[in-house]
């Protein structure tokens, strides 16, 4: 190995370090400032010379001209392996409850901890045989972790044709333990152990890129109807505080049937955190019959926390997630919010004095939030299989106004738009997602690849769209010449499309039975909604018919909250179809 | 080993650019100005030999030719029982004409806290104001602030917040407070009893910036040694809208760029980092805080109160010097409310203020000229009792109080089937005769 460089701190502001070095640096290296018998890590953002400007993750307070720096060569990376799921991890990827161990209630700086547990023993099952030729991600064996089959695969740092030399026999190793040897092209053999870095800031993909055509089902009925989002796409969130972002979020966590779920919580509220943390050890996963928070990963860097960590935190989560995804599984990934790292952005920006682009963000701002968003996808792998990677970031925009660069760049790269609104949620219509300002690109690629309740369901969804909009325009009209001035037919528009919103798109987050509902479940509610919505009623008078909708709005309510196991289910549904055909 | 140096550079803003050697970031030094005076700064920057100072008290009079005298320690904040009673400036100097504090120091903007240590919070704030207590309870670590206007009574708000509640410390952090207001809680604070367990952190309208924006640090540092102590702690800061606004000031005297409205774009961070001091340490002690955000122009997308929006636990809406009920959110309040409190609580309250939103139509269409019917009458004549024995902020009752007086204004007013309340409710609190 050759020497690390050296260098000395010769001006500082903020966490905003001047470096000046001795030998060969790289941009975006890690590095190390020792001051004051602690070591503060950081990352090369601008070289000049032999002087580089590095930004300090941690508090800077003490750091005197003449510290020494060391820099460590690699970028900031990510340290991936079994041990990942069921942890609470920095946007240094710091092991969360391990410092509280090692350092009490506050997080003192210059404490790093490795990411994975070194002392656990994982069953190592082999796949690979001595004499195989292998590429970087090949799978060597796998180890199984929580309800997945973790893959250990070949370094994703390995450069060119390799050939197993030896694999470790059946058996319990740690991370650390060499697991299998590989021999490259010019014929060095080099160790291989359960421990795979990637630097955090690079999209982990080894694989061709497919289209993704396959819906994931969040359990959400605004979300899987009118909006659906795709495994391996793209959505976005953006809503005003109080809107209830944080309670949707949680519920995609929660509800999504995907196999991990990667949450990062940027610059949020640590409360938010802490409802998960307490929460989720105890929530079943209705897939598996596992905890939900046997299939999470929680990247936690609070709004507390140092702000140039809460850039990076978001770059561990994809590289976690992408990780995930490179052993054929699906991911999802969920980050909230995106705002607060975009303000990270505009933070370190200010401090190396650029110039500035709209409301002070940095010019690159949106280049950077396209960079993040196409880090999701579906890939296949050099065997066949498909994983995919899912993000979905939340806004939260200054005064709940759209019109804001970080809202505008996200909505240009992703493929669903799901806008929260304040008239929504003062109305108490939860989830306040605004079904007239949202749109989902996803909805006709199913179309075109789904089967025939695919195509059904979503000719039902279409027309009970058109409904709200048509019912939207005629709540205006009624607000300004008052209900006298429609016609009953318009009325009766109205009342549909107020019906759907009422028993579909709205939806209980707090009740056990509501709070999530199944594709299967959701295609026979379309069912009964399609016959409200095609009937032509007739009605003698205005009250008559608003009071028809509210009695039927409220039998639809009371079903929605009855599982369909029960006893009078069948009893329950059949009473409102006849109210349908009969009226 | 302490260095004097005599030479200022170069002064700009509020800070003075030295030559000195090996300071470090952060660290405290003493200005002796010529005139006799002598103030504190900070170091906030260097490049080779030249350290860029954060005078506190501003840098008018300050000489090319003062003396400078590093301390080779950040800025501290006292701690301890020895500061309750008393009242401290921005830099943390008595102002009381009391004595010299000598008590334990530790550094102010410490280490935030480990995010996995946090519990859920679930214990019950106790105020005794009925707009908070039974409509919007407040959890022991929340962070809540009060949003209103010029002119609104909010400092009478938090005065009676404060000498009402069962918290065992109150730390007050006062910025850009008129004399009469500071005088104003200084006299309500002792009239009341509650100065004994009260310590005041005061930047005056007319005291210099800097020493602005170090007061929430200082109360909240002050506030955080109490807690691991086992101590409940309320802080109170009013406003933070002029502690943004001197973070606005701060920043463009050092040609930081600006983002919206003029702000620092880490104004979020900066909120942030002092609201997330809040905590409920298991086992231990408690910070709660209540702040007051000015909304200039009454405007809630205005960049302070919408940044504290995003970062609060909910917010109370101070309008025509009463509590609104329908804007205020405490999004904690279900954690205590008929979990902690009494069984009926939830639903009484909801009973209460769904009434309260049909007499405001009631209202609208009495001022429309419209005729009213009986129900409409009802609905009237509650709104009336309801504002004045409830939304009155100089109500003074405990939970267990206001709760039967619910019951009792129900009572008044409406017939027993008339509420929507669960008839188990009724039967076990309700006030009709049987």
């Amino acid at each position: 190995m050759d020497e690390k460089t050296k260098g000395i701190i010769i001006a500082a502001q903020g966490n905003l370090v001047t470096v000046r070095f001795d030998g060969t640096i790289r941009q975006n290296e890690v590095v190390f400032v020792k001051t004051g018998g602690q070591s503060l890590k950081g990352e090369v953002i601008e070289i000049n010379g032999n002087e580089a400007k590095v930004q300090i993750f941690e508090p800077t307070d003490g750091i005197r001209y003449g510290d020494e720096v060391v820099f460590e060569k690699d970028l900031l990376s990510v340290e991936l392996g079994p041990g990942l799921l069921k942890r609470v991890f920095d946007g240094l990827q710091n092991p969360l409850e391990d410092i509280a161990e090692a350092a009490g209630y506050f997080l003192k700086r210059g404490i790093y901890l490795p990411p994975l547990p070194r002392n656990i023993k994982w069953q190592w099952n082999p796949t690979a045989k001595v004499g195989d030729v292998v590429y970087r991600a090949y799978f060597l064996g796998w180890v199984p972790e929580e309800n997945i089959k973790h893959q250990i695969m070949v370094p994703f740092n390995f450069i060119g044709k390799g050939v197993v030399k030896s694999i470790a026999a059946p058996g319990e190793y740690t991370v650390e333990q060499e697991i299998a040897t590989i021999e490259d092209e010019k014929g060095n053999v080099r160790s291989v152990n359960m421990i795979n870095m990637w630097p955090a800031k690079f999209a982990l993909r080894f694989g061709e890129r497919l289209l993704p055509t396959e819906q994931l089902v969040t359990s959400q009925r605004i979300i899987d109807g009118p909006f659906p989002v795709a495994k391996g796409g793209t959505f976005c969130t953006p809503g005003p505080f109080g809107a209830g972002k944080t309670v949707l979020q949680h519920q995609i966590s929660k509800h999504a049937t995907t196999q991990i779920v990667i949450i990062v919580a940027c610059g949020e509220r640590a409360g938010e955190v802490v409802e998960i943390l307490r929460e989720f050890p105890h929530l079943d996963d209705p897939q598996t019959g596992k905890k939900l928070m046997d299939r999470t990963c929680i990247i936690c860097n609070t709004s507390s926390m140092p702000v140039a960590a809460r850039e990076s935190s978001i770059y561990m989560g994809v590289a976690i997630a992408e990780y995930y995804r490179q052993m054929g599984i699906d991911c999802l990934l969920l980050a909230d919010s995106t705002s607060r790292w975009a303000q990270a952005l505009r933070e370190m920006s200010g401090r190396l004095e650029e110039i500035p682009g709209e409301e002070a963000f940095p010019a690159y701002l949106a280049s950077r939030i396209s960079e993040l968003y196409e880090r999701a996808g579906v890939i296949k792998l050099y065997n066949g299989e498909q994983g995919s990677l899912t993000i979905g970031g939340s806004v939260s925009p200054a005064g709940g106004n759209f019109e804001e660069p970080v809202t505008l760049s996200t909505l240009a790269v992703v493929g669903c738009f799901l806008g929260l609104s304040r008239q929504r949620s003062d109305a108490r219509r939860f989830p306040a997602i605004d079904p007239l300002i949202s749109w989902s690109k996803y909805g006709e690629r199913f179309a075109a690849h789904g089967d025939e309740t695919m195509k059904t369901r979503l000719k039902i969804i279409e027309k009970a769209q058109k409904m709200i909009i048509e019912s939207d325009e005629i709540g205006k009209k009624m607000s300004v010449v008052g209900e006298e001035g429609i016609s009953i037919d318009d009325i009766v528009t109205y009342l549909k499309g107020e019906f759907y919103d009422a028993v579909y798109l709205q939806q209980n987050a707090y009740d056990k039975v509501d709070t999530a509902t199944s594709m299967d479940r959701q295609n026979e509610q379309l069912g009964i909604i399609s016959k409200v919505l095609d009937k032509n009623f007739k009605f003698d008078d205005r009250e008559k018919a608003r009071n028809y909708f509210l009695d039927l709005t409220d039998k639809i309510i009371q079903l929605n909250y009855l599982p369909r196991e029960a006893s009078i289910y069948g009893e329950k549904k059949q009473e409102i179809l006849n109210m349908i055909e009969g009226e | 080993m302490v260095k004097t140096y005599n030479r200022i550079e170069r002064i700009k803003g509020s800070i003075a650019q030295v030559k000195a050697e090996g300071v470090m970031l952060g660290e405290l030094a003493q200005i002796k100005m010529s005139d006799g005076r002598s103030t504190l700064g900070q170091v906030i920057g260097f490049n080779g030999d030249r350290v860029s100072l954060q005078i506190f008290a501003g840098t008018k009079g300050v000489g090319t030719g003062d003396q400078i005298r590093f301390l080779s320690k950040p800025m501290q904040v006292n701690c301890g029982e020895s500061m309750l009673g008393r009242v401290f400036n921005g830099s943390g100097e008595p102002i009381d004409n009391g004595p010299e504090i000598m008590a334990e120091k530790v550094d102010i903007g410490g280490p935030s806290f480990n995010p996995s240590k946090r519990i859920v919070p679930k214990r019950f704030v106790r105020t005794n104001i009925p707009m908070i207590d039974m409509f919007n309870a407040l959890v022991i670590s929340q962070k809540i602030p009060i949003f209103s206007i010029s002119g609104e009574p909010y400092n009478e708000l938090l005065a009676r917040i404060a000498s009402q509640t069962d918290a065992d410390i109150i730390i007050l952090g006062g910025m850009g407070l008129k004399f009469d207001d500071y005088q104003f809680f200084k006299d309500y604070f002792t009239r009341t009893g509650a100065m004994e367990k009260t310590s005041m952190f005061i930047h005056l309208a007319s005291d210099p910036v800097v020493e602005c924006v170090l007061v929430p640090d200082m109360a909240l540092a002050a506030a955080e040694q109490f807690a691991i102590k086992d101590k409940n702690v309320l802080v109170l800061l009013t406003d933070m809208t002029s502690f943004s606004d001197s973070l606005k000031e701060i920043s463009i005297s050092m040609d930081m760029v600006p983002s919206n409205r003029g702000y620092p774009g880490s104004l979020y961070s900066d909120l942030a980092s002092r609201y997330e001091k809040a905590v409920d340490i298991e086992g231990s002690g408690s910070i709660t805080i209540i702040a007051v955000t000015t909304m200039p122009g009454n405007d809630v997308t205005h960049p302070v109160p919408d940044n504290t929006g995003y970062i609060t636990e909910g917010q109370f809406y101070l309008h025509g010097g009463r509590i609104d009920p329908f804007g205020s959110l405490s999004r904690l309040k279900q954690q205590v409310m008929g979990k902690v409190t009494r069984e009926d609580h939830g639903d009484l309250a909801n009973a209460m203020i769904r009434l309260y939103a049909d007499a405001k139509k009631a209202r609208d269409r009495e001022s429309m000229g419209f005729r009213l019917s009986g129900w409409d009458k009802k609905l009237l004549a509650y709104a009336e009792t309801f504002e004045k024995k409830m939304m009155d902020l100089q109500v003074n009752l405990d939970i267990e109080e206001q709760l039967d007086l619910g019951w009792t204004i129900l009572a008044q007013c409406f017939d027993r089937n008339e509420t929507g309340l669960k008839n188990t409710w009724i039967e076990k609190y309700g006030k009709w005769d049987k």
